[in-house]
């Protein structure tokens, strides 16, 4: 593995490796040492939790980082092309990490530079890492990958994340329940691929009849700005949210997972319950971006 | 006798069944094959198209490799090479496994149009014939593409 660029074509034994990894580096069994390591943090876009994720991850590793956030002020700004200003940052690191509101700038990077790159979001594209560590919570939850019920609420039209995983869980037969106001519903495109690779999914827009059977309940927040009309979205919004009343049935390995910030969509009553595991997800990012740190320093040194 | 709008080509390259109209798309994407005498006919009569246009390139052989790359701008072209006034060799346009620098990708936020980047796309086995972008990974069927 060079780089980190896309969920796509990773593949079983990649992610496996990587989950591996991520054990034996939060139970202290790997100790990976990245002194004298530099990242270089390039965030286009403001990402404050995934920033700090990886920059908490390469100083646990004993690494450096140095970080860009935003494009005001900087060489971008006055017109240097995206190709030159990371060819600057692969003489001054030894590996990036980068988030792009531009729809394959990752791959793009990669292709310019001589040392890993990790995206860390590309438009409405990928965001591996995110899906990394959520496969890693639901692993660790589960004690496998193979064969759940995870039902995906929420977005589904616009949440990056959950198309990543949809695809990330898909090589271990799941049963997908994809939940979200008609609205919000998983796009065609997406459904067609999923067709194509014979995963099986059930499309629906409440949660009642399926929340006592389920391993995984993943939740995404319902944004605002995705609507044009504001009466639609106040319409929505209190359809989706999570109560102790909803779960007084739910299995006892049943976990709730989110990918953060949370507005209103689970409530905070929610949070003291054993299967409230979004809190705990956040930290595994943390071991999950280490893993895959080391992984790729380790096949460029 | 059948009165031809263009000469005929003693050796050479005929590209035909062109869809009317795309004609200069095609040398667009060809133009670096066509330093020789080159004729192009636009929206002459066809039985199979109604109207279409065909080029004529005089001394020249083109691969199918090479016409393959117009495939998404003109799906029912016919790639005819001509020796010594006769049909040597006739084969239809195929769509790739990948195509490079043919088209633009037809999502808008893709990097490929905003940094100068070769766009590639490869054809995925689905349904219908779709291309994904190797940069955003978008899949688009034919049609999308704006040609």
């Amino acid at each position: 593995m060079e780089n980190l660029i896309s969920m796509r074509n990773l593949g079983v034994d990649k992610i496996n490796s990587l989950i591996e990894l991520a054990e034996n580096i939060e139970s202290g069994k790997v100790k990976s040492d990245m002194t004298g390591k530099v990242m270089g943090a390039l965030f286009f876009e403001p990402s404050t939790r995934t920033q700090l994720s990886f920059e908490t991850a390469m100083k646990r590793l004993g690494g450096e980082v140095i970080t860009m956030s935003g494009t005001k002020g900087s060489s971008l700004e006055k017109g240097e092309t995206l190709s030159d200003t990371v060819k600057i940052i692969n003489q001054y690191s030894d590996i990036i990490v980068m988030r792009h509101p531009l729809e394959g700038s990752a791959k793009y990077v990669s292709e310019c530079v001589d040392i890993p790159v990790v995206n860390a979001g590309d438009g409405a594209n990928q965001h591996p890492t995110q899906s990394m560590l959520d496969l890693y919570s639901i692993h660790k939850t589960q004690k496998s990958l193979d064969n759940l019920k995870v039902c995906l609420l929420g977005d589904l039209r616009y949440g990056r994340t959950v198309h990543s995983l949809s695809f990330a869980l898909g090589a271990f037969n799941p049963e997908f329940y994809f939940v979200s106001p008609e609205i919000l519903n998983m796009p065609s495109y997406i459904l067609d691929e999923l067709d194509d690779l014979g995963i099986k999914y059930t499309q629906t827009d409440s949660l009642d009849n399926i929340v006592d059977d389920l391993d995984i309940l993943y939740v995404t927040r319902i944004q605002k700005e995705r609507f044009t009309d504001p009466e639609d979205y106040e319409k929505v919004k209190s359809s989706y949210v999570i109560t102790p009343e909803i779960l007084s049935n739910v299995k006892d390995n049943f976990k709730i997972l989110h990918p953060l910030p949370r507005v209103d969509e689970i409530s905070v009553e929610v949070d003291k319950l054993k299967c409230a595991y979004y809190f705990q997800q956040a930290k595994n990012g943390v071991y999950m971006r280490q893993a895959i740190i080391t992984k790729l320093m380790e096949n460029n040194a | 006798m059948k009165q031809l709008k263009v000469d005929a080509i003693k050796n050479g390259t005929v590209i035909d069944h062109i869809p009317a109209g795309k004609a200069l798309k095609v040398y667009e994407i060809l133009s670096s094959h066509f330093k020789k005498v080159t004729t192009i006919g636009m929206n002459l009569s066809s039985k199979a198209l109604g109207r279409k246009d065909l080029i004529k390139i005089e001394g020249k052989e083109i691969s199918t490799r090479a016409v393959n790359r117009i495939s998404i701008v003109a799906p029912s072209a016919t790639l005819t090479i001509i020796r010594d006034f006769e049909v040597f060799k006739k084969t239809e346009v195929h769509i790739p496994t990948s195509i490079r620098n043919a088209v633009s990708c037809p999502n808008i936020k893709c990097i490929t149009n905003f940094e100068e980047i070769e766009t590639k796309f490869t054809r995925v086995k689905s349904k219908d014939v779709s291309l994904r972008c190797d940069y955003c990974e978008r899949l688009f069927t034919l049609n999308e593409f704006e040609v």
